[in-house]
């Protein structure tokens, strides 16, 4: 066809004007904005719905600070976690872990149901089981071992040793016929036999830090989450708003060094010995108070041992802090008026060695601050739980008598109550069949926070039989033969004393369920009541009550009612405590490896931002995690660029490179930072988990798995702080 | 006309930096209350949703001179001069606008198209897009806030001081017979929040609201000053180095002479 010029301008202008005149009509605008509508109502975007208000107040659980907690609903859905007003702990305020603790309730991890193992031990490969044949089967095998005499080789290990459901499983033992109660041990366990050996008392440490006008702290991370979480937070602003001086010892630059008025890097492993550097000057200079510590029993014996061994030249030398500034810390700690010492590396999860302890605390006694304002007060047990003392048979008292596994009050270790970190080393010495036949575990990770998790692992793998009663598919649970898995923490009633958490007047609190439970799960409580009525006889009589529920009722007694309108009680105790002055028997511990072949000290460090405990991450947590320390799912160490150029590695920013300890070896980025000392590695605690679901699983290693136990000579807990290292090159 | 219409409000931010720990609360804290979600890897921090992120600032000294601080960062709800706030200006879909009754910035997910020209203006990196549908793991759901709107796949998103919580507020006070507000009865997620006490969130143009002293503070400056963006979040140091890395200073150029 022809297109002649006048067919052309008469189409193309119709095509123009066609178009202007499309433009110009509301049809473009209108579709654009239809499309916009339509992909907003895409039926996959979530519509939260609405309805009526209400909050809940309760306790929070996750770690053992107690903090209160006001939890808003929706109908019948949990929305938002506040900290409750208040609440003498945290007075509505709450930390990065409670605040998505809906996101442990509601999540991928939980436990849905009983179940039994199908695969290999550790595996993970589970099969559902009914309430009724999870219990039988627990039941029927505690049963079988107690008939055969094997009572004794039955264990449990606990988070805590506070608190009704941990003193009902230790019950169940006792009556059961075994004296293998273990709880995980924390810096309070290490304070607990500090206050033993100096005061003779047993009770907790209560640090007045609303009262104290001098902070001097040994690498605790009083912003990272130690002691009482919330609380040391509001200390720690109260500390800026008065100008009161907080000095930070460590050898990496933490948050709390970083708020501190001071920060003096030490030689890691040193605290102890600079704490009886500071007193060999305070004893020098008659900077102590006199009128307490000349009296004291041991006093001239720790004098002299001070005297002869610390003196200031060897302290520089050993701490590789300037003898002039150890000179200043020693009069500005002790001129102060209510000055305080405090010890317990990071968050404290771990107990340090009873030499450091002691020696700090060996400080607050000669600055006179014990049981006194601002200082630290010996806090007594509250003893609200008081059952009958339980009827042993026969058999209950034969097992009873046999020795711990862990070895925990024996001879050689006779102040631990309990020592876990010497359980697996146990298993896997023993000759034979494997002297734990059973194992029941409860709110505790062992095979991901025990040091050398690989070892731990191993001893797991060994017990023919394992109980757990987790709420989360941990590390541990994949371990179990059988999982009992508990409510999680807002779907319970439970007490939550927090007198372990620091606190100067401790708290019992009443956690309440806020929402009802999500799954097939039941109350740890109530499991333990039905395990003990299946098993019969004594055992049975030993637990009269109902439900846990019932228990709880009666066991609280007077406090019941006020514990549940308020969720709270004060309680006011205090116990005389004689201060006596210890022979200097313990030693320092050590950081494990030849420093010719590792030249370098690797330290785990504790952010408040990385769960590290029982409890994992929540994906919230885990996005808050900076990219200098994890990356895709590479974790990296943090390393002085004066360390990093040697050895022909030439590290930068991000490089890939080999971490080998006497433990392992892993690949790690390093992440060159000013705020560390030169020569020591830091790893951060909390990441590289291989269970929960993909938001934490696979991203960075577990520093514990490079990291091996070290007990301490004193008190035999695991006191390990670090472990040489060396770097070398890898390929990517 | 009514002379008990509402009095115009600014509400702004002071945030102690010295109390400020890091610890990160008051990301949690509004990621809870506005259904901000989560991907498995978010350890790529820019397209990391976080409408408060805390910045960890390095004084650039060597061992064992070196200090950290850290700086939240919400979105500064600038007020530019008259309203003329930095994303307000280029938004074609007229999606972000600025309220001369509080001086917040809003962001209407429904308007937004996408184009992230507020993203290119914002000097703060305050603004963030949703590369994908957000996506909750089964039963995470039962969480959301129903305040909140989620947000779809396209939109960019921001912080809004809680919006919803002032209109919660106000509806309350309404219903009650009042025209105005206590300060405490609007607060902010994070304010709420932070351990460390170190948000105080306000009307900065009210005496008796505790942000009208703060912010006269010496000590107290905010981000980027010299921009013109006339932020309404405010910041106090005591250290001179976080104060000066507020803004692009030349080397030498505002320090005092001692230094």
């Amino acid at each position: 066809m022809k297109v002649s010029r006048r067919t052309f301008l008469s189409i193309g202008s119709f095509i123009v004007g066609g178009a202007a005149g499309t433009a110009l009509s509301p049809l473009p605008w209108k579709l654009t904005d239809d499309l916009s509508i339509w992909t907003q109502n895409w039926p996959w975007t979530p519509m939260p719905e609405r309805g009526e208000v209400s909050y809940v107040n309760s306790v929070c659980t996750l770690c053992p600070g107690g903090c209160g907690i006001s939890v808003r609903k929706v109908n019948d859905r949990a929305v938002k976690i506040e900290g409750m007003k208040g609440h003498p702990v945290n007075d509505g305020g709450i930390c990065i872990l409670g605040l998505s603790g809906l996101q442990l309730l509601y999540g991928p991890t939980r436990i849905k149901t009983p179940l039994k193992r199908v695969g290999e031990k550790g595996q993970g490969k589970f099969k559902k089981i009914s309430w009724d044949e999870a219990l039988k089967e627990v039941a029927e095998k505690l049963g079988t071992l107690r008939s055969e005499g094997k009572s004794h080789t039955v264990a449990c290990v606990s988070g805590s040793a506070c608190g009704t459901v941990p003193q009902l499983l230790k019950r169940l033992l006792t009556v059961y016929g075994s004296p293998n109660f273990m709880s995980v041990p924390t810096m309070q366990d290490a304070y607990a036999v500090t206050l033993k050996l100096m005061h003779g008392v047993d009770a907790c440490p209560g640090f007045d830090v609303e009262n104290a006008d001098f902070i001097l702290s040994f690498g605790s991370g009083i912003i990272e989450g130690w002691g009482s979480t919330v609380r040391m937070f509001k200390a720690n602003s109260a500390w800026q708003d008065k100008k009161i001086k907080v000095v930070q010892i460590e050898s990496r630059m933490s948050n709390t060094a970083a708020k501190a008025a001071k920060w003096i890097p030490a030689r890691p492993g040193s605290e102890g010995v600079l704490a009886l550097g500071i007193a060999y000057m305070m004893l020098r200079d008659g900077l102590y108070k006199k009128e307490v510590c000349d009296s004291a029993a041991g006093f001239e014996d720790f004098r002299k041992t001070v005297s002869e061994n610390y003196a200031p030249e060897n302290i520089a030398a050993a701490t590789g802090i300037e003898k002039e500034t150890i000179e200043s810390l020693a009069k500005e700690f002790a001129g102060a008026a209510s000055p305080l010492a405090i010890c317990g590396r990071g968050q404290g999860h771990t107990p340090g060695s009873q030499y450091e302890f002691m020696a700090v605390h060996a400080l607050n006694a000669l600055a006179g601050n014990i049981n006194k304002a601002g200082g630290v007060f010996t806090v007594p047990d509250p003893k609200y739980i008081a059952w009958a003392e339980p009827e042993l048979d026969e058999t209950a008292q034969k097992g009873m008598s046999s020795p711990r596994i862990d070895g925990a009050g024996s001879e050689t270790y006779p102040h631990a109550k309990s020592l876990l970190n010497r359980l697996p080393p146990a298993i896997l010495s023993a000759q034979g069949e494997c002297p734990v036949q059973a194992l029941l575990i409860s709110e505790a990770n062992p095979c991901y926070t025990l040091s050398d998790t690989q070892t731990v692992k191993k001893a797991f793998a060994k017990i023919p039989f394992v109980v757990s009663f987790s709420s989360y598919m941990d590390e541990t649970a994949q371990y179990a033969d059988i999982i009992l898995p508990n409510h999680a923490y807002l779907e319970r009633l439970e007490d939550a004393p927090a007198y372990a958490a620091g606190l100067s007047k401790p708290v019992i609190g009443l956690s309440k369920p806020v929402v009802t439970p999500q799954f097939d799960t039941k109350h740890t409580g109530d499991a333990v009541i039905a395990l003990a009525k299946a098993l019969g006889d004594k055992v049975a009589a030993a637990f009269p009550w109902e439900s846990y529920a019932a228990c709880l009722e009666e066991t609280l007694g007077d406090k019941w009612k006020s514990l549940n309108e308020k969720c709270f009680a004060v309680v006011e105790e205090s116990i005389e405590a004689p201060l006596q002055f210890f022979k200097q028997e313990c030693k320092p511990v050590f950081a494990e490896g030849d420093e010719k072949q590792y030249p370098f000290v690797l330290m785990p460090y504790d952010s408040i931002r990385l769960a590290n405990g029982f409890i994992g991450n929540t994906p919230f947590l885990t996005k808050t995690v900076p990219d200098t320390v994890l990356r895709k799912n590479d974790i990296f160490v943090e390393i002085n660029p004066k360390s990093a150029g040697g050895d022909s590695l030439s590290l930068r920013e991000g490089s890939a490179v080999m971490l080998t300890t006497p433990k392992g070896s892993a690949k790690v980025r390093v992440h060159l930072s000013e705020e560390i000392m030169p020569g020591v590695i830091a790893i951060p605690r909390g990441l590289g988990h291989t269970a929960y679901d993909k938001y934490l699983a696979g991203k960075g290693i577990n520093c514990n798995e490079l990291i091996g136990p070290a007990e301490d000579s004193g008190s035999g807990f695991d006191a390990v702080w670090g472990i040489r290292a060396k770097l070398s090159s890898v390929s990517i | 006309m009514n002379k008990q219409h509402n009095k115009a409000k600014k509400f702004g931010m002071v945030i102690d930096l010295d109390k400020c720990t890091g610890c990160g609360a008051c990301m949690v804290a509004c990621m809870a209350e506005n259904n901000v979600p989560f991907k498995a890897d978010e350890t790529n921090k820019l397209d990391s949703i976080t409408w408060l992120r805390v910045y960890k600032l390095t004084n650039g000294k060597s061992f064992p001179n070196a200090d950290f601080c850290y700086l939240p960062r919400p979105c500064m709800h600038c007020e530019g001069s008259h309203g003329h706030s930095p994303c307000v200006s280029v938004c074609p879909a007229t999606a972000t606008d600025y309220s001369h009754e509080t001086g917040i910035v809003s962001q209407i997910y429904t308007r937004c198209f996408g184009c992230r020209y507020c993203m290119a203006a914002c000097p703060y990196h305050a603004r963030y897009f949703n590369w994908w549908d957000p996506v909750w793991p089964e039963g995470m759901e039962k969480y959301l806030n129903p305040n909140v709107s989620v947000r779809m796949r396209g939109i960019v998103e921001k912080c809004s001081f809680c919006y919803h919580r002032y209109q919660l507020a106000m509806e309350k006070a309404y219903y009650e017979g009042r025209r105005e507000i206590e300060e405490q009865e609007y607060q902010t997620a994070c304010t709420q929040a932070c351990p460390a006490g170190a948000i105080v969130f306000g009307d900065l143009d009210n005496p008796e609201h505790a942000v009208h002293e703060l912010k006269k503070n010496p000590n107290a400056f905010r981000l980027l000053e010299r921009l013109g963006t006339n932020p309404k979040v405010y910041y106090i140091s005591s250290r001179e180095w976080v104060r000066q890395a507020g803004d692009n200073y030349l080397r030498q150029e505002g320090k005092s002479e001692k230094n």
